[in-house]
Formats: structure tokens, sequence, C-alpha cells
């Protein structure tokens, strides 16, 4: 009982980190349908902006996310610009894989270079750190900080599509780009926006689940793959879909690493292989 | 196009296999240079020929078919155990080695094939990927077969036709692999413009056309894998035989990843293209990276981003449309 708990918990933030880095990468790729590798880079450079502002500058956590959130979305303009149009919809997807791995590389390269191959980390405020008592067992607090990071970003995202102006356009822009432009919806804006919005939701997300993913240069590519199969899984652009995936997936690798942890990652793209036969939309997708 | 270079051109194609002449010249003319470049560091042209072979596999899958993977060192990698295993079950001599790795590559090339080709774009890439995390995982598993995290080591083949033994300086499997690189390569020069490789161009362009003139897709795309699959094998068993090493990094996503990224370099859908690209990247890192091991990433990614920018089709077609500006006709790549 107590391991199907500890599963089930750790699974649960597992999962949430997931979809926060995640939905990103999905809104991107539904959008842009661009297929971005760099997404993790992203994530990644997130967090050692996290680790500077706290260790070296003293920042407190809360202002220290928001600074890693706002330098990675700074950090990442230059690249937009360099991504812009050669790369929104019209190339092959060839192209857009050799491009962001690309940009993955450079950064893996120049992190290496700036901040050595050692683990950064990311000092914990006391509120987050300790245990907490939620009634019938103590779990880490940094694990429900977590989980309620995903339910706040998953409800704004929601929101933001669904209720505001920006999500009208947005979803116009999705369901038919030239339609929309031709409707007077600046969609080089949309573009640059979303971008924007999903490289700030991964650096977000590098910063939570530092403590579940350690920040290291070659985060990018370790973990990369990892969110590329939460998009596929849930159906690019969908927020419930990144969700289920997340859960789904954060409890597979879960269970498979408490029971079975000689066997690695193994159940976990077992199962992804068995959704991506089901449902090759990914289980909340649509087709394009 | 004037009249004299038509007649040129005409001349050069009735040539009996010029395409094939001109593969195994081009191939024995770069080893030369390999060779009076670096003498003394043969065991890396001979890493380098291998990759090749897995660039020129999955130039067969993605150039040629338009199948998107980030799993191809999975047909490589599997085929280099297999051939480890052989060894250290006393087959010892390369050639018979070397069909061991062919074999494996095909029936791995087919099993994949018969899974990934059922898909288009996102599902696909991503049934890649998780197939070759899956091999990953269970590689790292069943230690009896693969050695797990330390590598399968010990693998020591007899000499080639009992004659030519495998030295320390590695000149025997430099030729070794060069002769095999070559006789592949030819091989392929003519399949790719065989009725079969040609349809799988179309399917490529608009499988939806291919189903109208009909032609099935699916199976002619397993078949494609088999091949790709027999291919990669020989490259993987070649490593196996040459370095007398199979580690877990020979199956890993990271190998699957350098060869798209090199097969991109040079420009898919051409089969110089995969072999230029894999030659020019893997020179590129061995001198970066023996200067600076930390700059390597940085730099290959400027690279490549050049490229994009630059080049976005691939160095060979850069090559060939600067070939046209120069020349002033088409050239045939």
């Amino acid at each position: 009982m107590q391991t199907v708990l500890s599963i089930a918990f750790d699974g649960i933030a597992y999962g949430m980190v997931l979809f926060i880095i995640s939905i990103g990468l999905s809104i991107m790729m539904g959008l842009m349908r661009v297929v971005n590798l760099a997404h993790g880079a992203f994530a990644m450079i997130g967090g050692y902006l996290a680790s500077y502002a706290m260790r070296g500058l003293g920042m407190n956590y809360a202002i220290a996310i928001i600074a890693a959130v706002i330098g990675t979305i700074v950090i990442s303009i230059p690249f937009q610009i360099l991504l812009d149009r050669r790369i929104y919809r019209k190339s092959d997807a060839l192209t857009q894989l050799l491009h962001t791995i690309a940009i993955t590389f450079f950064i893996i390269g120049v992190a290496n270079f700036l901040l050595g191959p050692t683990l950064k980390s990311i000092p914990l405020p006391a509120a987050l750190s300790g245990p907490m008592d939620i009634g019938f067992r103590m779990v880490p607090t940094h694990r429900i900080f977590v989980i309620a990071c995903g339910v706040i970003v998953a409800l704004l995202l929601w929101f933001l599509i669904e209720k505001t102006e920006f999500g009208v356009r947005l979803r116009a822009s999705v369901d038919n780009s030239d339609m929309a432009d031709s409707l007077g919806i600046r969609t080089e804006w949309i573009y640059a926006a979303t971008f924007a919005l999903a490289v700030g939701l991964g650096a977000f997300g590098g910063v939570v689940g530092a403590e579940l993913m350690p920040i290291e240069p070659y985060y990018a590519l370790r973990y990369i793959v990892t969110f590329l199969v939460v998009v596929s899984v849930g159906g690019a652009g969908s927020i419930v879909g990144a969700i289920a995936a997340s859960l789904l997936l954060g409890f597979a690798d879960t269970t498979g690493k408490y029971l079975a942890p000689e066997y690695g990652e193994f159940f976990f793209y077992l199962v992804v292989i068995l959704i991506v036969f089901m449902f090759p939309r990914g289980l909340f997708g649509r087709a394009h | 196009m004037n009249a004299f270079s038509k007649s040129v051109t005409m001349r050069f194609e009735s040539f009996p296999f010029a395409q094939e002449m001109l593969g195994i010249l081009s191939i024995g003319l770069l080893g030369l240079i390999g060779y009076l470049i670096f003498p003394d560091d043969l065991a890396f042209l001979t890493r380098l020929i291998s990759v090749s072979l897995l660039v020129l596999s999955l130039d067969l899958v993605t150039g040629y078919c338009g199948v998107a993977t980030l799993g191809q060192a999975v047909l490589y990698g599997v085929s280099a155990y297999v051939v480890g295993n052989a060894a250290l079950a006393g087959i010892a001599d390369p050639i018979l080695l070397l069909i061991f790795g062919m074999l494996a590559g095909i029936l791995t090339g087919l099993i994949s094939g018969v899974l990934i080709a059922r898909f288009r774009g996102l599902p696909q890439l991503v049934l890649s990927i998780a197939l070759g995390q899956l091999v990953v995982a269970l590689c790292n598993k069943l230690s009896s077969l693969t050695g797990g995290s330390d590598g399968l080591a010990g693998i020591t083949p007899a000499p080639v036709f009992g004659i030519f033994s495998f030295d320390m300086y590695s000149r025997t499997a430099f030729v070794f692999s060069l002769t095999i690189l070559a006789i592949v390569f030819v091989l392929l020069l003519r399949f790719v413009r065989s009725p079969f490789g040609l349809l799988c161009r179309g399917i490529r362009d608009d499988d939806l056309r291919v189903q109208m003139i009909g032609a099935r897709v699916y199976p002619r795309l397993v078949i494609m894998y088999g091949i790709s699959g027999a291919v990669a094998g020989i490259g993987g068993a070649l490593n196996a035989i040459t370095a007398g090493v199979v580690g877990l990094d020979s199956v890993g996503f990271e190998r699957s990843a350098e060869a798209l990224v090199m097969l991109v370099l040079g420009g898919a859908n051409n089969l110089w293209g995969a072999l230029f690209g894999s030659i020019i990247f893997q020179i590129f890192g061995h001198y970066v990276s023996s200067i600076n091991p930390f700059h390597w990433l940085t730099l290959v990614g400027l690279l490549l981003i050049v490229v994009v920018v630059f080049v976005p089709r691939g160095l060979s077609h850069g090559v060939a449309v600067l070939w046209t500006k120069l020349i002033g006709r088409e050239a045939r790549l």
C-alpha cells in the first residue's frame, strides 16, 4: 500500500513536470508545425538562470523563477529570429530537425563552456524543502508545489486559449493561418508571442522540475526525447491531451522505476509504442 | 545547353557502368587521400567508414522513402551485438561474420519497417525513437548477451581469407572496410536507379499517386527497410570486427541523431550526399574535438546552423547548384 501511494504521488509529480515543459512544445508544434528539438535546451537555460540567480545573486525562489523565465525568453529571441520564416510551416521536417538539433548542440556546447559539466542545484526555500502531512501520510512539500504549479498552468492556459481575445486569434492562426492573415490577424505577432509563451513554459518547468530532472549540459538532449514523446502521445496542440499523456507516462515511468529499476525506461517506451499504435494522432489529437 | 556539352554528356552516359566506375574510383581516391592525411590514425578512418554505411542506410529510408526516423542506430547496433556474440562463440572468419551482421540487420530492419512504416510524420518519428530507446533498455538489461554498460569486448576475428591478419595499426581493417564500402556503395548506386528505387522516390514525393498507379506502398517500405537494414548491418558488423568492442553507444539515440545530422548535412535523397556528409562531419569532429573536446558541440552547432541557413538542401545540393552556375549545365547527382 505504501508503495502504491508512493508511486501514485511521485508519478503525479513527475507527470506534472513533464506537462509544464511539454505543453510549451505542444502548443508550438500545434501552431507552427515545428518539431522543435531545442525545447529541452530552453528548459535547461531556465534551470541554469534560476540556479545562478539564487546562488550567485542571492535572489529568493519566487523572484528567481520569474527572472529565469524572462531571461530565457530574452535569450531565445535570436534563435526565434533565426528560425523565423525559414522554418515555420514551410520547410520540410528534416530541415527542421537539423536546425533545431543544431541549436541544441550549440547551447549544450556553450553551457558546457561557461558553466562546466557539473550538476547545478537550485536550492529550495525552507517552506518547500521539508515533508508535509496530508492527513494520511507525509509527502515532500516540493512534490505538492510541483503538482499545484501544473494545475495552475493548465487552468491559466485553458483560460488564455479559450476565453481571451489572444486565444481566439491563436486558434484562428492554428486552424488556417492564411485565412487568419487575410482577416487582419497579425500572424507574425501571434507566432512570436506563442514562441515566447512556449519558451517561458519550458523554462518554468525546467526550474520547478529541477529536483526530478537535474540541470546539467546534456539535459537538453537527454530529456527532449521524453518531451517529444509526451507531445506525440497527447496530440500536438491539445492541453487535455498533454495532461493525460504526461500523467500516464509519468505513472508508467515511475511504476517501472519502482518495481523493476533494472529495466530502465523499458516500460515507459513500451507504453509509448502501444499508445502510438492505438492512437497515431495522439490521445486527444486532431486530424490536420 | 550547347551541342558540345550535350554530346559529352551523351557519351558519358553511353559508357557502360559509368556511375559504378565513378563510385569505385571516388571511394578508392577518397581512401587514398584519407590514408595520406591520417597515416597514423587508420582506426579513425575505419570507424568513419563503418558510420558512413549507417548514414547510407539511413539515406535509403529517409532520403529515398521519406521515412522520418531517429532510431536507425538500432539496425546498426543490434547487428554489431550479433556479430560480437558470434565472434565470442567461436566464429572467427570476418567474411562470415559480415554475413551474420548483414542477416541480423535485414531481420532487424524488417521488424522495424513493419512497425515504423505504418505511420507518417510525427507518430512515425516518435515510434522510431521509442523503439530505439526500448532496444537500448533491453541491451542494458540483457548484460549476458551485451555486456551491459561495460560493452562486449574481446572480439578477435581471424585473418581475412586466412592471409591478411588484423594488425594493431588497423591497416587490414582499413583496406577491408574500404573494399566493403566500395562494393556496397556501387550496388546501392545501381539499386536506387532500379524500378524499385524509383518507385520508392515516388512514394516519398506523393504516396497517394503511387497507390493510384496500382502499387502498394506499405510492403515496399518494409522491403526498403530490410535493404537498409542490410547496409546498416554491414556497417555494424564492420564496427564490431575492426574495433573489437561493441558498446551501448552503438544503438543509442545520440548515434541515430548524429547519423541524421550527417545525412541532412550532405544532402538527403542522394547517396553521394550521404557519403560526403558523413565524411565531412566526422573529419570536422575529429579535428575539433582533438583540439578542444568542449568546443566540439558549439562549433558543430554553428556549422549546422550556417548550413541550414545558406544551403538548406544539403551540401551536395549546394555544390550541384554551384556547378550548374559555373559550367552552365545541369549537374547530374
